[in-house]
């Protein structure tokens, strides 16, 4: 089996429009998170969000362009542009015939599907733009990226809810892993911040009005952000032969399905995808520093999670340092693994461990170290990225530092 | 119209399956066998009826003042809510 390793990275998110932005607010422990902008946010009684600040999609898009993307898209190819650019690969001949793109998203076009909708059964209008089906549909942004970088290898768009990414990014790896390509672009995106996507997940009665606070005694649920984050996994003796900058491998991982509910997380499920994810990377317990923690906040993940770690590492659960980003950049739904994993990669290849912030009172039933609020610095080999969705479907990736 | 306390034993029976008369004042939503999303489909349901809003976030339902502890609590907290909101 070939070894895989990242030589390429790209986001945009509430924290920063770039890799280097989001990584430096990581270690400051900045939060993203603030009062939502938008249509008819007074009409919801949830109104924060990691939104994406400061940016303005005609000072990256033409108009012809911006009449096919719908905002995750247009988060997709700017994270894939840092990406590529990064990995310095151009796609043509044999490696564009084999190299494809696989992402992870959730909502598909959200944004277009709520002015759409607005437009026919609010304004009553009888008339659509013609481009609305391709602009929602969830395999929009991987078609973009593969048009945009000439990738014409096996390419899709997985959907599943909050796991999303980590399944696209571990379907992404075998495929490298298994020979079938040299290079893949994965990852993942999602842009729900409009007022259908946020109102429907208002009725679930899950999100907090005032803050996320992964882990804390007083957290009272999740906040939603927005964004993409953008891999290229390529086989290492590619990367090696073209001299490429490597920034971590892939060692492996797991997936797993509850079978159990379509809301609750459980515990066994999270458990088997850990141990399936460190068997498959052919890791000891004992290697593992950190883990980006799923971590949403909610009463139910924050010690469900907790306890499967406990479970799963034993002892070794107190020495290791579990963090949730999300408290800082929100949870990105299908997009949420991709900017996770940067946390991931910042752990192996830095040296630096993301913090929780947003922690104020210990929970018994979450009593890990969550490193809260400040980053810490830790010698850290071995990540493990934790996603567990709505639907039971749980996925884990391992990395590990590049020597 | 039938009474506030009839009309909330009617969402809940019916989100439990079970006729009315099975529902008491004392019984609590486990012994009904309404798990959390049951709930929440009830409360917006609850909701529906009165067009009242209920603040009810399933990460802390001890926090807000709404008790879900027994029906009779749910029925006094719908009244008090009405009142409040009318």
């Amino acid at each position: 089996m070939k070894r895989v390793v990242i030589t390429g990275a790209g986001t945009i998110n509430a924290l920063g429009h770039n890799v280097p932005d989001t990584l430096q607010a990581m270690r400051e422990g900045r939060c993203g998170i603030g009062e939502l902008e938008f249509r008819d946010v007074d009409r919801l009684s949830i109104r924060i969000g990691g939104q994406v600040r400061g940016y303005d999609p005609e000072d990256r898009f033409n108009r012809q362009q911006l009449a096919l993307y719908d905002r995750f898209t247009q988060f997709t190819l700017i994270a894939a542009r840092e990406a590529i650019s990064q990995a310095g690969l151009v796609f043509s001949g044999e490696l564009a015939a084999r190299a494809g793109v696989v992402l992870g998203n959730s909502g598909g076009g959200m944004t277009t599907l709520d002015e759409n909708y607005r437009s026919v059964y609010e304004d009553g209008k009888n008339r659509v733009h013609p481009f609305v089906v391709p602009k929602l549909m969830n395999n929009a942004a991987a078609s973009h990226v593969s048009m945009e970088f000439n990738l014409k290898g096996p390419s899709f768009t997985v959907s599943t809810a909050c796991a999303s990414s980590n399944h696209a990014m571990a379907q992404a790896f075998q495929m490298v892993h298994g020979g079938m390509t040299p290079v893949m672009i994965t990852g993942g995106s999602e842009s729900m911040l409009c007022f259908g996507g946020v109102k429907a997940w208002e009725g679930l009665r899950v999100m907090s009005k005032d803050g996320c606070r992964p882990f804390s005694a007083n957290r009272n649920g999740m906040v939603q952000g927005e964004g993409a984050g953008i891999f290229v996994f390529e086989e290492y003796e590619h990367a090696r032969a073209r001299g490429a900058e490597i920034m971590a491998e892939v060692a492996g991982y797991a997936m797993s399905s509850d079978a159990a509910d379509i809301v609750m997380p459980s515990k066994q499920g999270a458990s088997r995808a850990i141990k399936g994810a460190l068997a498959d990377a052919r890791l000891n317990l004992t290697d593992v520093g950190y883990i980006n923690a799923h971590g949403t906040g909610t009463a139910a993940n924050d010690k469900t999670e907790s306890a499967a770690v406990a479970d799963v590492f034993g002892a070794h659960a107190d020495r290791l340092m579990i963090s949730s980003t999300k408290s800082m950049h929100g949870h990105l739904i299908g997009g949420t693994g991709a900017v996770e994993l940067l946390a991931c990669i910042m752990a192996v290849r830095d040296g630096v461990i993301a913090p929780t912030i947003g922690y104020e009172e210990l929970d018994p039933e979450c009593a890990l170290d969550v490193v809260p609020n400040e980053a810490r610095e830790a010698d850290v080999n071995v990540a493990l990225s934790n996603a567990f969705a709505f639907g039971g479907l749980n996925a884990v990736l391992a990395l590990k530092r590049f020597t | 119209m039938s009474s506030i306390k009839d009309r909330v034993i009617g969402i809940i029976a019916e989100q439990a399956v079970l006729d009315p008369s099975d529902v008491t004042m004392d019984s609590t939503l486990e012994d009904l066998g309404i798990d959390s999303l049951g709930l929440v489909e009830s409360i917006f349901a609850i909701e529906e009826e009165f067009d009242i809003s209920v603040p009810f976030n399933a990460n802390e339902p001890e926090a807000s003042d709404f008790d879900i502890s027994s029906v009779a609590s749910i029925v006094a907290g719908i009244e008090k809510l009405i009142k409040e909101q009318s």
